[in-house]
């Protein structure tokens, strides 16, 4: 081994060098709006912590001394770089933002930052399951755009099948829903080979479609078709008593619980069972997995379905885990933020369940805005949340690489 | 287990790919399947193997009929193939390869991957196949990839084992490993048929010889009695010379100038190491090699498909060292890729499409917006026709072809232009001896009109026949410079397993 070799060791590649120096700028950028807009109103913000206990932060020093640190970590990532801990630097980079972007919104007020962690948390369940749904679909090699139509489709059953026999057939009758969308798209993708990017818009808009007019027809013409009393948080005993962490994570509904089971339970068998191998074999090169004997149609039918069965208890919490009832297009696009946090998450559960509580926190931080008096037109606020998908998709999720037999017919001949 | 094929029959679109074909294996023989490029051995072996549903005939196993829907079921029977194609999934590790399908399970349905390690090791290690069971696949050289694909045959245990042109990829040296893993089968009391192109193995190990042309059997041969020539004969219809037939070369000018070139992998291990060597017009140059020595990288370099970390190329005295290799394309440099599935041809797109794929923006297939359909498809047809390309028209998918017809694809596409340099790694891998025959003599033109010709091949054979220079790589180093009128193979696969011979001719 000669002395060069030492020298191209770490070479990284272009693509790696250009997402490092756009870390860098990005940091910068921060720095420079923490230092002119964040930095611009005087006065304390109050954090609500618990109801006896309110965390202060001077939202102006704060502001102006996170401004000198982001240009000063933004000028070293792009001099030198960190290496691999660039990620956990940008991550607290960017929560301290977030913290400072709070304390200039609530400046000379205070609100409950606690609560706000919670409608996070909350807020992201549809998303995570939906992007489980996803990722169970492409894993094994179908693409799934439907996800929204199946929220929808689902979130529609439950509310009825819920308001005429309680919540728990409520769910039942979202999961029948959800497989049901789900076996639209199988027979199509799977048996007919139809091009799965258009099954799945058209199940969308079906969806879309359907809903809404039952929606108009039948639910405005029997109101009590369309109405029931969500279920209730359940405070974990013990766990709920811990502050802060108890009320965000551990007094919430069946559903947050079921979200993280899901996300386990994806993890676990995707990485560390027969099934997940033999997934994710043919959703990478199903002729392999076929050619030693595996049955990949049916194990694209199985996967599909199961798929189906995740999304539709994701679309039966908005009437059966949130708002007691069914609203026309009540999902509002959060199936399709589910699929983008499947891009994110890398196809990863882990990595979606990430994903999905940036996208609730953007959804928090914007229900939260609307309260405070901040000046910021509401429409931009709502942008908010879309806004973070772009930047974060553009900037730092570079070309992430998905299942490769993903949205091919598989030919069992 | 006596296995026996009755009247096989299956017809694709176009092609009647196995005609009424009847062939019988018995326990503890090896039975050697040879035909042309096309003439149906792997379709028939797919039929066996619940791969394909045949259109008429039966399959017979120790005195019953059986009927496989699927692989599932051949497998239950006892049947194993390893496949003409990799069938591995290339982001997985080597045991979760070849545990696929028969996964070790603990508690609720976990997979036990310490337990699907040993099993690899185990196998490897009985074999001596030297695999590490938690190497990425596509991280592996294609000799590698198939010695997975040795294991995932052997861990099944299967009575009758298909080898469909296992030794395609393989260097010589595994190849007689792999002939004595035959052996071992065999002495078991499994039966094996196996498949192959090259005459000389045929009469090596097998005990019978089918020879297949154009769907129907066509005699068999007994390897006792029988010569290459005869069994080439048989195969193609006609006489082949089985030698290369080339005149005294006559070097020109320097076209290929590599100085001091150094590239490293993925994972920065350095693969070609400060490398120099050029290439004159009229003069075939060949790189000798065991597989994983740099070959690949090296002809990654000089095609623009991976970064040099030092040194330069130059092509005409013109430096393209980071030159795009579609500029490298427009100056004349062609490139037979060494895997044809992963590069060189789309195999979704069709034979024509595949035919013009390097030239769509010339000007005599489009007008800089709009193709000219009419022309590629006569181009095409034309191609189809010099280089005997057997496909049922040039519509139909690329994929679809038999193996040795897509690299015959590739070779048409990429000789059929102007040349300066043209860079070939293993140009006849997979293909028939007619084709072979044809393939060479289209190299050896090229070079007798002033091209620059860089073969890189583990096919000994090939490299001494073809090249009027020999290089010899070794861990990323040219070791050797030699002249291949006088020197023996013998010598040459020293310098390959990196010793030197005795008497040093030239170094
Ligand atoms: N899936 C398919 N669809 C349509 N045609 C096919 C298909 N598979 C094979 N063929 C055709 O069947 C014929 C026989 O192909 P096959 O692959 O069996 O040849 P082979 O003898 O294995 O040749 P090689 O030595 O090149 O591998 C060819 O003409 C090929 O084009
Ligand atoms: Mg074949």
């Amino acid at each position: 081994m000669s002395a060069v070799d030492a020298v191209v060791a770490p070479l990284i590649s272009a693509e790696q060098r250009k997402q490092a120096r756009s870390v860098g700028f990005t940091l910068v950028v921060l720095g420079i709006v923490a230092a002119f807009v964040l930095g611009n109103r005087p006065g304390d913000a109050g954090f609500k912590l618990v109801d006896s206990y309110i965390f202060v932060i001077p939202a102006q020093p704060f502001a102006r001394i996170l401004a000198l640190v982001l240009i000063a970590l933004g000028a070293a990532q792009l001099l030198k770089g960190f290496g691999k801990w660039t990620n956990v630097v940008l991550g607290i980079a960017a929560a301290t933002f977030v913290i400072s972007f709070l304390a200039w919104a609530a400046s000379g007020g205070s609100f409950s930052f606690t609560g706000m962690l919670q409608d996070t948390v909350t807020r992201s369940v549809p998303i995570i399951l939906g992007a489980i749904a996803g990722i169970v679909c492409e894993r094994s090699g179908i693409i799934n755009i439907a996800i929204e139509g199946q929220l929808l489709g689902s979130a529609f059953a439950g509310a009825v099948v819920g308001s005429l026999f309680g919540p728990w057939a409520g769910i039942l009758g979202a999961i029948a829903m959800g497989v049901a969308l789900s076996a639209i798209l199988a027979v199509f993708s799977i048996r007919y080979r139809v091009d799965q990017v258009i099954v799945g818009f058209a199940i969308n808009f079906f969806a879309l479609g359907l809903t809404s007019f039952l929606a108009a027809r039948v639910l405005t013409e029997h109101p009590d078709y369309n109405i029931l009393s969500p279920l209730r948080p359940i405070a974990l005993p013990l766990l709920s008593d811990i502050p802060v962490i108890g009320v965000v994570l551990f007094t919430q509904t069946l559903f947050v619980y079921f979200a993280y089971m899901a996300v386990a339970i994806a993890t676990w068998s995707l990485y560390h069972t027969k099934w997940g191998l033999r997934t994710r074999a043919i959703g990478e090169y199903p002729k392999a997995a076929g050619t030693l004997g595996v049955d990949v149609i049916k194990l694209r039918y199985r996967n599909v379905l199961i798929a189906g069965a995740v999304a539709g208890v994701g679309g039966a919490w908005w009437p059966i885990g949130m708002v007691g009832r069914f609203d026309q297009n009540i999902t509002n696009g959060r199936g399709f933020i589910a699929l983008a946090a499947v891009i994110f998450g890398r196809w990863h559960p882990v990595g979606a369940l990430s994903a999905a509580l940036v996208f609730g926190l953007a959804e928090a931080i914007q229900l939260k805005m609307s309260n405070l008096d901040t000046g910021i037109p509401s429409e931009f606020l709502l942008m908010a949340p879309y806004l973070v998908t772009l930047v974060v998709v553009a900037g730092f999720v570079g070309r992430s690489r998905g299942p490769k037999a993903a949205g091919q017919p598989y030919d069992a001949q | 287990m006596q296995l026996e094929l009755r009247g096989i029959t299956k017809r694709f679109p176009g092609v009647t790919a196995n005609d009424n074909v009847n062939l019988t294996l018995k326990t503890g023989e090896v039975l050697c399947l040879i035909g042309e490029n096309g003439a149906g051995k792997s379709t028939l072996m797919n039929v066996l193997y619940g791969m394909y549903k045949p259109d008429e005939g039966q399959i017979v196993l120790d005195g019953e009929s059986v009927v496989f829907t699927s692989p599932a079921d051949a497998i239950a029977a006892g049947i194993g193939m390893l496949h003409q194609h990799f069938m591995l999934v290339p982001v997985f590790t080597v045991a979760e390869n070849v545990v696929l399908g028969v996964e070790p399970t603990g508690r609720l349905g976990s997979l036990d991957i310490d337990k699907a390690r040993e099993m690899v090791r185990e196998v490897s290690d009985r074999y001596n196949l030297n695999l590490d069971p938690d190497a990425i696949i596509e991280d592996l050289p294609v000799g590698v990839q198939q010695r997975v694909e040795i294991v995932k045959v052997l861990l099944r245990d299967a009575k009758v084992v298909v080898f469909d042109e296992p030794t395609a990829v393989l260097t010589p040296k595994e190849i007689i490993e792999f002939f004595e893993i035959v052996k071992t089968l065999i002495a078991a009391g499994r039966g094996v048929v196996f498949i192959t192109h090259k005459l000389k193995e045929a009469l090596n190990v097998a005990d019978r010889i089918a020879v297949l042309r154009r769907g129907q059997v066509v005699g068999e041969v007994n390897p006792k009695a029988a010569s290459e020539s005869q069994i080439a004969e048989m195969m193609v219809g006609r006489p082949v010379q089985l030698i290369v037939d080339k005149k005294p070369h006559a070097p020109g000018e320097v076209v290929l100038e590599v100085k001091d070139l150094s590239v490293v992998d993925a994972d920065g291990r350095t693969m070609v190491d400060h490398v120099s060597f050029n290439v004159r017009a009229g003069e075939v140059v060949g790189i000798a090699g065991v597989q994983g020595n740099g070959q690949t990288e090296l002809v990654d370099a000089l095609t623009g498909l991976r970064n040099s970390t030092r040194g330069s190329v130059a092509l005409d005295r013109q430096d393209i060292t980071s030159a795009s290799p579609r500029v490298r394309h427009a100056k004349g440099i062609a490139h037979i890729p060494e895997d044809r599935q992963r590069q060189g041809l789309v195999g979704g797109l069709s034979v024509a499409e595949n035919l013009v794929l390097t030239r769509y923006h010339d000007e005599e297939f489009s007008n800089g917006i709009i193709m000219d359909w009419p022309a590629a498809h006569h181009a095409a047809e034309n191609l189809i026709a010099e280089y005997d390309v057997r496909t049922p028209s040039p519509d139909v998918e690329a994929s679809t072809l038999s193996g040795g017809n897509q690299q015959k694809v590739i070779v048409a596409r990429e000789l059929s232009r102007p040349l300066r340099l043209s860079i070939a790694a293993q140009p006849t891998r997979g293909v028939d001896v007619g084709s072979i025959e044809y393939i060479h003599s289209r190299i050896i033109k090229e070079r007798d009109t002033g091209t620059a010709v860089l073969i890189v091949s583990t096919e000994l054979d090939e490299v001494m026949a073809l090249s009027d220079r020999l290089l010899v790589m070794y861990r990323g180093k040219i070791v050797a410079d030699l002249d291949p009128k006088v020197t023996s193979a013998m010598d040459v696969g020293l310098y390959m397993a990196g010793s030197r011979p005795s008497n040093t001719v030239n170094a």
